[in-house]
């Protein structure tokens, strides 16, 4: 820490190159990782690479020249960091689709974080400042609930591999629950804001709310358990739940909310398993997925996923070289473990730590933020991202049962790496505005 | 608020290291364990197929044992196939490389230099890493004669048996073949249907062709390991002139039983009253050598057995080695002699043993090692079937040099043992080994199969072992062992120096002209 204080206008410029750095460093890693996995694959660098770059590049400054101009004095690190994972799955997806002759699988994906990128910058250049989202609380939840809830409507939900996850408007399907859970955290950072006072209270013997305090939650964890039940996507209802708890947490003060939050949980959880035999088998290929009886059958995708990582050991096999189309869905749910497998353990951490500066980045703008809402809502959106990275990295490693949502703005899937972007333009949009604290020295 | 964000932000820093810890776990410290699980075989074998497997030449480092060729199938996981252009020919030699039923042979026992994994690969694979080119194996040069092996496969014709050539001076495999051989290439490539129908025709055959019978299999020595009896006796300072009482048969201490000359005949013909060792040797008789056996002793006659590399066992219960005395390249068997405490007691046996029955077991590659230590001086070379590996450049990475195994014999003893051979060759059971212009040392055997039943009609096991140049002065180059099984197509009228001697003659006078 410097002693000297340095002017805010020298701060941001500073900010700025930093960024700058930042980002040539993550389109310069993404290309690098698209050019090996070519070379791995084929033994000749992919013959688009220059129109790959020029594009990639030149969607990666634009989003940040969007920064610059709509939010000029951002987090430098958030965007460059989101680029290079994007980069780097997207690198990853054209090698697994290579492999199996579905290169136009990755174009899609290619397709589909263009227009992340657009919804990152369309976000910014909206939305100047994130309070205008603090003055339609109940709009915003109930809108929540709604794309939460949309796959059920019989007609346009339908399901994939089990989960009713879908909706499909004819010329558009998508997962609505991706973006239902950014304004359920919006509505929970607008509502507990402004409640919070009255939450933290308490009031009677034991210090509980009141019940027309608390009815806004319950319907909250109520939709989560609906999610469950009624779509059977555990993944979903358990990031959900898992942020309203935080943001409760955070919002009250109060232990007691972890509390009563892991009980509900555990109620949760054991309605689910007795309701769905699909968490019992989840649970038993957790536990079981490499015993001989499983290991070609119901635990073929965990045993074959924790193969990749044990073959890819300190360095990995070298993009392109390993054989991690092996695991069914690699490209979605075990996304991790082909990296781990051809990256080796120093770049599954990479990873991971990427994942950390982002976390870190977001709570650390919940720290600086001078109002309630602007603190709950970096919170929550942050909380969302690193709950589902958790997620999907503790269940592919087998630290808990696997529940299968995307490794955000790496895995496949269009709507998660839209939705994504989204919310990280929100961080961004979060750390430049009148109340951000700016601070003195570096 | 702060403070529960900071803890927050404390949590996630927990749970990421929980995650970075099990990815340690999973990556390094379990990872060989975690990898080498047989549900994991599929992934193991993809990765070695999409390695440019080295060639395995023979030692003019052309003729191909076995190459990797780029599969023509573009969407097969195997990005190379695995050929063995000599088919049956070098099959016991090379092994199989077989994604279903593994490995075996040299493809086994160098697959870490064959797949470039060896750690004297490391500096060429990280060059390949930097400049992008594809990793490729290293090629590994035998001591094999594609000429000879040829010589030696014709020369067994339709024959059950085996062929083992060495290199005295060296302990180099000149050829070394065995009757039926199999093809690797239906094991190595094909559809897994094609390699399981392969493999189960293989392993059901009565032959048992996948076991080389030149070096694998074991068979009752007969009357070559008389070789190993004469030189324990002149170890013992018992000359090749020392006479010896000749009675029609042998009558065994300790019990009623007899020992009998081969076909129960006078021995040398004419039946002397007695008889040197030397005329005993070149005439094979069985009596004299019971005799001999008997006077040296068990101690004497097992320790020059093991000097000779047999490895001790003690039957009834224990009958098997935990590893060849003599080291070689291939998991083989090395010949078998009790210990001394076998035979406590039990004196017949002595006698038995030392005319190579009873527990006595042996192949030709054994048979072959005492011929050519005979003809180095009394100096046993350990059988060298690979000489070197080369990385995808042609720089040598390895040197297996020639290693001496031990000296069951002194240079004294081992010019007796030649001139006693020699006779064999000229004069004795062996003539049918005789080189016009070349002097053959040799010595016979005729194993029975019959067990303990005596007189019975089953065709015994016909063997022949040689060494040439063996004139005086002359150092030989070239040392033969040979094992026809049955009596081939003599029946049982078979007798090592018909059957097996012309065989051994085939392939010394082939080497001999170049």
């Amino acid at each position: 820490m410097s002693a000297v204080a340095v002017p805010a206008a020298a701060s941001k410029t500073r900010r700025a190159r930093t960024g700058f750095g930042l980002l040539i460093l993550a389109v310069a890693g993404s290309l690098v990782a698209y050019a090996l996995q070519g070379l791995g694959l084929h033994g000749e660098v992919p013959g688009n690479l220059a129109i790959y770059g020029v594009i990639f590049a030149g969607a990666s400054v634009g989003g940040w020249l969007v920064v610059r101009y709509a939010a000029r004095s951002a987090d430098p690190a958030i965007y460059p960091v989101a680029v290079l994972l994007g980069g780097l799955g997207l690198a990853m997806l054209y090698r697994l689709m290579d492999e199996r002759g579905r290169v136009d699988i990755a174009q899609d994906q290619a397709v589909w974080l263009l227009i992340g990128l657009a919804c990152f910058a369309v976000t910014l250049l909206v939305l100047r400042d994130i309070r205008q989202l603090d003055s339609y609380t109940y709009t915003i939840g109930l809108a929540g609930i709604v794309l939460l809830l949309l796959p059920i409507v019989p007609g346009i939900g339908y399901s994939i591999n089990g989960a009713r996850l879908w909706v499909n408007f004819g010329f558009l399907q998508f997962q609505p629950a991706e973006f239902g859970r950014v304004l359920i955290v919006i509505f929970l950072a607008s509502y507990l804001s402004q409640r919070r006072e009255l939450l933290a209270a308490g009031v009677g013997r034991f210090g509980l709310p009141r019940v027309k305090d608390l009815g806004p939650l319950l319907l909250a964890w109520g939709t989560s358990l609906a999610v469950l039940l009624l779509e059977r996507d555990v993944g979903a209802s358990l990031l959900l739940f898992g942020v309203f708890v935080v943001m409760v947490w955070v919002a009250t003060g109060r232990s007691s909310y972890l509390v009563l939050g892991i009980v509900l949980f555990a109620i949760g959880a054991y309605i689910g398993w007795l309701a769905l035999p699909h968490i019992q088998e989840r649970v038993v290929i957790w536990f079981h997925a490499l015993d001989p009886q499983n290991v070609n059958g119901i635990g073929y995708q965990l045993a074959q996923g924790w193969f990749a990582f044990a073959s890819g050991g300190m360095v990995g096999t070298g993009l392109g070289l390993g054989s991690p189309t092996f695991i069914p869905y690699v490209g979605s749910d075990f996304i991790l473990a082909a990296f781990g497998e051809e990256l080796g353990m120093l770049g599954v951490a990479g990873i991971l730590l990427l994942y950390l500066v982002l976390i870190g980045r977001g709570l650390r703008i919940g720290v600086e933020r001078q109002d309630t809402f602007g603190k709950l809502l970096a919170v929550g959106l942050t909380t969302v991202v690193g709950l589902q990275v958790f997620t999907i990295a503790a269940g592919v490693l087998r630290l808990i049962p696997l529940t299968g949502v995307p490794l955000p703005l790496v895995s496949y899937g269009g709507t998660s790496r839209v939705a994504t972007f989204v919310i990280l333009a929100l961080l961004v949009r979060a750390s430049a505005g009148a109340w951000y604290r700016v601070r003195k020295g570096p | 608020m702060d403070r529960q964000i900071r803890r927050l932000g404390f949590a996630f820093v927990a749970l990421f290291a929980l995650l970075f810890a099990q990815v340690a776990y999973v990556q390094v410290f379990a990872a060989d364990r975690i990898a080498g699980e047989p549900a994991d075989a599929a992934r193991q074998i993809r990765a070695e197929y999409s390695v440019e497997r080295g060639q395995i030449l023979a030692a003019d480092e052309r003729t191909v044992l076995a190459e990797s060729v780029k599969n023509p199938d573009p969407n097969s996981p195997y990005a190379f196939l695995r050929k063995y252009p000599g088919r049956e020919l070098y099959g016991q030699l090379t092994g199989y490389y077989s994604r279903i039923y593994g490995f075996s042979g040299l493809e086994d026992a160098l697959n870490p230099y064959l797949s470039g994994t060896a750690p004297e690969f490391t500096a060429q694979n990280l060059t390949d890493i930097l400049l992008g080119r594809p990793k490729v194996g290293g090629t590994v040069l035998t001591t094999i004669l594609p000429s000879l092996q040829r010589v030696a496969r014709d020369a067994l014709g339709s024959h059950q048996g085996a062929v083992v050539a060495l290199d005295p001076g060296t302990g180099n495999v000149l050829a070394m073949y065995s009757n039926p051989g199999y093809d690797p290439n239906p094991l190595s490539t094909g559809t897994d249907a094609q390699i399981n129908t392969a493999w189960n025709a293989l392993i059901s055959d009565p032959q048992r062709p996948l076991v080389s019978k030149a070096f694998q299999e074991l068979y009752l020595p007969g009357s070559t390991f008389k070789l190993v009896t004469a030189s324990a006796a002149l170890e013992n300072g018992w000359g090749p002139d020392k006479s010896w009482p000749n009675p029609h048969v042998l009558d065994l201490p300790q019990s009623s039983s007899t020992l009998q000359n081969f076909g129960n005949e006078l021995c040398p013909s004419g039946g002397p009253p007695t008889v040197t060792m030397a005329q005993a040797f070149t005439s094979s008789c069985n009596v004299t050598f019971g005799q001999i056996g008997l006077h040296l002793g068990a101690d004497k006659l097992s320790a020059q057995a093991h000097r000779y590399g047999f490895c001790p066992i003690l039957p009834p219960d224990q009958v098997t080695c935990a590893e060849p005395t003599i080291p070689f390249i291939l998991p083989w068997n090395s010949g078998r002699f009790p210990e001394p405490a076998y035979f406590n007691e039990n004196l017949p046996k002595v006698a038995l043993s030392a005319v190579g029955l009873d527990n006595d077991k042996q192949n030709p590659l054994q048979l072959a090692l005492e011929s050519a230590a005979i003809a180095n001086g009394g100096l046993m070379y350990a059988p060298r079937l690979v000489t070197e590996v080369r990385d995808s450049a042609g720089r040598t990475v390895k040197v297996f040099d020639k290693q001496d195994y031990a000296n069951p014999i002194s240079v004294h003893t081992a010019d007796q043992m030649r001139q006693m051979m020699i006779s064999v060759v000229t004069s004795g059971t062996g003539t049918a080994a005789q080189i016009p212009g070349t002097t053959v040392a040799g010595k016979t055997g005729t194993a029975t199969n019959c067990g303990p039943v005596p007189n019975c009609n089953i065709p015994p096991n016909a063997w022949f072992t040689a060494f040439a140049p063996a004139g005086s002065g002359q150092t030989p180059t070239i040392a033969v062992a040979v094992i026809v099984l049955d009596g081939g197509n003599l029946g049982s009228e078979a007798t090592g120096g018909l059957v097996a001697a012309p065989i051994a003659k085939q392939v010394i006078q082939a080497y001999l002209k170049g």
